[in-house]
């Protein structure tokens, strides 16, 4: 026989186990978890390339850029890091566009389903924790984990483009390129709470990493073509239309074209890293006159962006809350 | 019993149109080791999960500790260790890692939740195994891991789904022997459902038999056998030498010795189904009879008669006779 020691050594004194403990135990076995990964490995190296050959890009047409005078925004030379291209190949916001997506769904696809298909769950779940504490914690971990990823990579670029250029950076350059940080963590969140609901929608990994990368190829291949063959299907010809019309009716397409998350990211992140954008959509003549082509401040750029952001922001809540709803009373067996 | 550990009153489990656990009561004590047994799809593991407040009852409620297991879930499982059936692991993490994270999760500190987790490895016989990772684990181990697992928060009730799943037989009765000392050195209350019936019947105080939603009958293994064989609860079978003819001189005075109900002769094995336990007497007869006795042997029901005994008579029975009716229905209208 054993000795049943163990029962009584020790504390005998149980510390209320607070949910706030438990959830920063989770989010700290979720990060670990993740890190050990290979598929987190995997896209990291991924993203660091693209950033590094869009940055080898950027930085050999810095000189052209800068030195173009007509350009209004030729000062701001670390956002030129960010978006000058030559052409060969897309900056690094454009490929955000179509990774984020990719990393958001890669880090939340399996977060629930795996762990009921392993049997942990359950196991999970008769621990004293709240249910909602357990996708929360899968959503802040990888949230925490792109977060460090994209400001590592944006203070990177900084720190290169310090030594290479030897160029005093402007606090309003930091404010924008932390900014776009931010709305980058954002859409990866978005992407990341619709795949975390599609694992708790689908049993099966296989289909809800399916169904999520489905959402994503709609919106980023097919939507703007759908959206066009309506729209020209329904509008009238251009010939019998007023210049307001035309106005109103390229108001609208852009409003449909912006229910896709990779528009909202784009005119985003196009506003915040170009400061001489200072509208989204059409601008009638009478509008430009008198206009002087200059950056706009850094708070005029986020007021012009502030609907996008929300909207992603409202999108990844929404994404969120069907999940909570799905999770809260689902039936968890083993 | 005045202050049951687990207390269910009139749970019912509705899954659509099919009563998974209907208007069930079930009071266990402190320091009891219950048996809930029934077939698979009885609604065992329903009922279990309704205890953790994993489920909602349809109606009805579960107690436990005096707890409303609906209603206060988190409260229950602060004080109830629960070990799935098919249970798992994070296979990237070592099974010391897995067991501190669920120390951890109940709100132990990390060095005091290494530490338990060590002594309960050793408890459990998988001390050389702490450090791997639990994906090299063997079914059993695993088992033996959900155990220590479960015993890490220090639970005052803890329930085991299908516990002995998986395990080699002398791991089984190694693991039956630790549940039944923690229950009776630590006090524990113990409900573990299965449906290997010998291993409850090992290490149970009580059993309750479990089908098709119901609880249809609970109490000792003594008492059920008596309530169910109180014609015959005692079996003799002897074995002579020479082969008996069908029709033996002296069965009918073997039928007259007090209690003996039933004789049934197949060759030289003779099957004696009486009341009370009256082999000497049985002996006696063979011998004074001038017969060969060559071996003879008693057999008290256990779970296993009472087992087939109940569902033969209940359930099995009703269900197979509907099905094969419909299969012959359907059988003789194509023709």
């Amino acid at each position: 026989m054993k000795s049943l020691a163990v029962f009584s050594k020790g504390t005998s004194i149980k510390s209320k186990p607070t949910a706030a403990t438990a959830f920063r135990v989770m989010v700290d076995k979720e990060v670990a978890d993740h890190i050990r990964s290979w598929r987190l490995i995997l896209l990291l190296v991924l993203l660091v390339l693209t950033f590094l050959g869009a940055l080898y890009v950027s930085l050999s047409n810095i000189r052209v850029a800068v030195s173009n005078t007509q350009d209004p925004d030729s000062t701001f030379l670390y956002l030129k890091l960010l978006t000058t291209t030559d052409g060969t190949m897309p900056t690094f916001h454009v490929f955000l566009n179509f990774l984020g997506p990719l990393l958001g769904i890669a880090l939340g696809f399996d977060a629930i389903n795996s762990e009921q298909n392993n049997g942990t769950l359950i196991r999970l779940m008769a621990q004293p924790i709240y249910r909602d504490n357990l996708i929360l914690a899968k959503f802040a971990s990888a949230l925490i984990l792109v977060g460090a990823l994209f400001f590592t990579l944006v203070l990177l670029m900084i720190g290169a483009g310090l030594c290479i250029t030897g160029v005093w950076i402007e606090p309003v350059e930091v404010l924008r390129i932390f900014t776009f940080a931010v709305l980058t963590v954002v859409y990866v969140g978005f992407w990341l709470s619709l795949s975390i609901l599609f694992s708790i929608a689908f049993k099966q990994t296989a289909t809800s990493a399916l169904a999520a990368i489905g959402v994503w190829l709609f919106f980023t291949v097919f939507y703007q073509i759908v959206v066009n063959l309506v729209i020209g299907a329904l509008v009238p010809r251009q010939a019998i239309l007023t210049e307001a019309d035309i106005v109103g009716y390229n108001e609208m397409v852009l409003n449909i074209l912006r229910l896709a998350p990779s528009q909202l990211f784009s005119d985003a992140t196009t506003t915040l890293l170009m400061p001489s954008v200072r509208s989204l959509g059409p601008m009638t003549m009478e509008q430009m006159a008198g206009a002087i082509p200059a950056p706009l401040p850094f708070t005029e750029s986020l007021m012009v962006v502030w609907p996008q952001l929300s909207g992603l922001l409202a999108a990844t809540f929404l994404c969120f809350a069907y999940s909570y709803y799905l999770f809260m009373r689902r039936e968890i067996r083993s | 019993m005045e202050n049951p550990v687990i207390d269910l009153k009139g749970l019912t489990k509705c899954y659509g149109s099919l009563k998974a656990v209907d208007d069930l009561n079930l009071k266990i004590e402190k320091g009891e080791i219950f048996g809930l047994l029934g077939p698979n799809g009885a609604g065992k593991t329903t009922t279990i999960l309704m205890m953790l407040g994993l489920t909602e009852p349809t109606s009805g409620n579960a107690l436990v500790c005096g707890i409303d297991a609906t209603t206060h879930p988190i409260l229950v499982k602060r004080k109830v260790g629960y070990m799935p059936d098919s249970i798992g692991f994070y296979e990237s993490m070592t099974a010391l890692e897995n067991l501190i994270y669920t120390g951890k999760l109940n709100g132990i500190p990390e060095n005091e939740a290494h530490q338990r987790a060590l002594d309960l490895m050793d408890l459990v016989g998988l001390d050389d195994s702490a450090n791997k990772r639990t994906s090299v684990f063997s079914r059993g181990m695993k088992q033996r891991l959900g155990l220590a697992e479960v015993l890490i928060k220090r639970p005052e009730v803890i329930i085991l789904d299908e516990p002995t799943l998986g395990i080699d037989p002398a791991g089984v009765k190694e693991f039956l022997s630790l549940i039944r000392q923690l229950s009776r050195e630590q006090g524990l209350t113990v409900l573990l459902s299965s449906h290997h019936l010998h291993q409850v019947q090992m290490v149970c105080d009580r059993v309750g038999i479990f089908a098709a939603g119901k609880m249809q009958m609970e109490g000792n293994i003594h008492e059920l056998s008596r309530t169910l064989f109180d014609e015959d609860s005692y079996s003799v079978s002897v074995t002579v030498r020479e082969p008996l003819p069908a029709c033996w001189e002296y069965s009918d005075e073997l039928r007259n010795i007090r209690d003996v109900r039933e004789l049934h002769i197949t060759e030289n094995l003779v099957r004696i189904a009486c009341a009370s336990d009256v082999t000497p007497d049985i002996v006696r007869f063979f011998v004074a009879k001038g017969l060969d006795v060559m071996g003879v042997h008693k057999k008290e029901f256990g779970l296993d008669e009472i087992y087939q005994k109940y569902f033969d008579n209940h359930l099995i029975e009703n269900n197979t006779n509907e099905k094969s009716r419909s299969i012959f229905k359907r059988y003789f209208n194509k023709k």
